[in-house]
């Protein structure tokens, strides 16, 4: 019963000493595991779901296209019509062809016919700014589209 | 003074709160990139030289006007109905050559599914949600036939193959395997699926 007694008294507090080894632990795995992007978004981007997708290539062999509404500091100098954003710098659609090459003139050649386009388009933008990037990439000849998505189950309404 | 045994040990305790400090930091900052989405291939600018005749019964033809209504093969039709109608236009094997299709062998429909087409237009109004949905059920009804044939012919599901298959990671011993498997069941239900330019009313 003495035992007893005195397990009772002194209060066992657990051992916090690992608590930082398993902080750390997650630390290092959120670290290498997110990409910070050193892009700031200039036109809002919310991409629409959907659930048939294909995983995209690796990052270097992926030329990106931002479309959407822009940001809204930007909104009063821009207007509430859907822009372009190639880089960090909103462009006209005339300027998505060169731009493309440009882009895949940085690449090493030899994976250059295996670059695909990803396009990052706001689900609230109208097709038409779509088909006319399309004519543009079409043009010089970038054929491998990619229209980027969230990955949903169920995308009907 | 007298010297103490040892060192004097530092205090480690606030060394969770220094780490949670940082690994809230991350999970804030952070985005995780979005690596998914439909591939597609656009059409070469410069038309084929010779002409090729499709009948009109082998063109499955779906409208998007921009109120993101639809209209295929001419009647209006439900989203949620899209995919299962699109099954059944792909599938539907007229002239008797597919011997894998379970379709209803309508004359009016499409031959075989090596000659099927299925044609998307839309208007320059529409929304990319209704557009990107729309191609979704369409790739979904591509990937629900082919992922019946890749059960029945080899035990699992297509889109796991091909993802298996793309993937750089996969063992190239593995690959080759996989390619051919692949390229069998592309090749019974292949994907033919034209963007017309879109109208402007």
């Amino acid at each position: 019963m003495s035992t007893f007694k005195s397990h009772k008294r002194s209060n066992p507090s657990i051992s916090t000493a690992s608590l930082p080894d398993i902080v750390f632990m997650l630390l290092f795995f959120f670290m290498t595991v997110t990409t910070i992007s050193n892009k700031t978004m200039l036109v809002e981007n919310e991409l629409p779901m959907a659930s048939s997708v294909n995983q995209l290539d690796k990052k270097d062999r992926v030329i990106e296209i931002y479309v959407g509404a822009p940001k809204d500091d930007l909104a009063k100098r821009l207007g509430t019509e859907p822009r372009i954003q190639l880089n960090d710098k909103i462009a006209q659609v005339g300027d998505v062809g060169p731009y493309v090459l440009e882009e895949l003139s940085k690449k090493p050649e030899a994976i250059r016919n295996l670059v695909t386009i990803s396009l990052k388009i706001d689900k609230d933008v109208k097709v038409g700014v779509v088909s006319d990037i399309k004519e543009q990439l079409q043009k010089v000849n970038a054929l491998k589209v990619n229209y980027t998505t969230y990955q949903g189950g169920d995308p009907l309404p | 003074m007298p010297r103490r045994k040892g060192a004097p040990e530092v205090n480690a305790g606030s060394m969770a709160d220094i780490a949670f400090l940082l690994l809230i930091f991350f999970l804030v900052t952070t985005t995780i990139e979005t690596d998914a989405g439909l591939d597609r291939m656009l059409p070469p600018i410069e038309p084929p030289d010779t002409d090729v005749i499709i009948k009109q019964k082998n063109i499955f033809t779906v409208n998007i006007n921009k109120n993101g209504q639809l209209l295929v093969e001419d009647n209006l039709m439900n989203l949620k109905d899209l995919r299962k109608a699109a099954m059944g236009f792909l599938e539907n094997n007229a002239d008797g050559t597919c011997t894998y299709c379970k379709g209803k062998k309508e004359q009016s429909s499409s031959d075989n599914p090596t000659k099927a087409i299925i044609s998307l237009k839309n208007d320059r109004e529409t929304k990319y949600s209704t557009y990107i949905t729309v191609q979704n059920e369409l790739v979904g009804a591509y990937n629900d036939l082919r992922n019946r044939e890749s059960q029945r012919l080899y035990g699992r599901d297509f889109t796991k193959m091909e993802a298996e298959y793309l993937n750089p990671e996969t063992p190239s011993s593995v690959r080759d395997d996989l390619k051919d498997k692949v390229k069998r069941i592309q090749d019974m239900f292949p994907q033919k699926l034209s963007e017309a330019e879109t109208s402007t009313n």
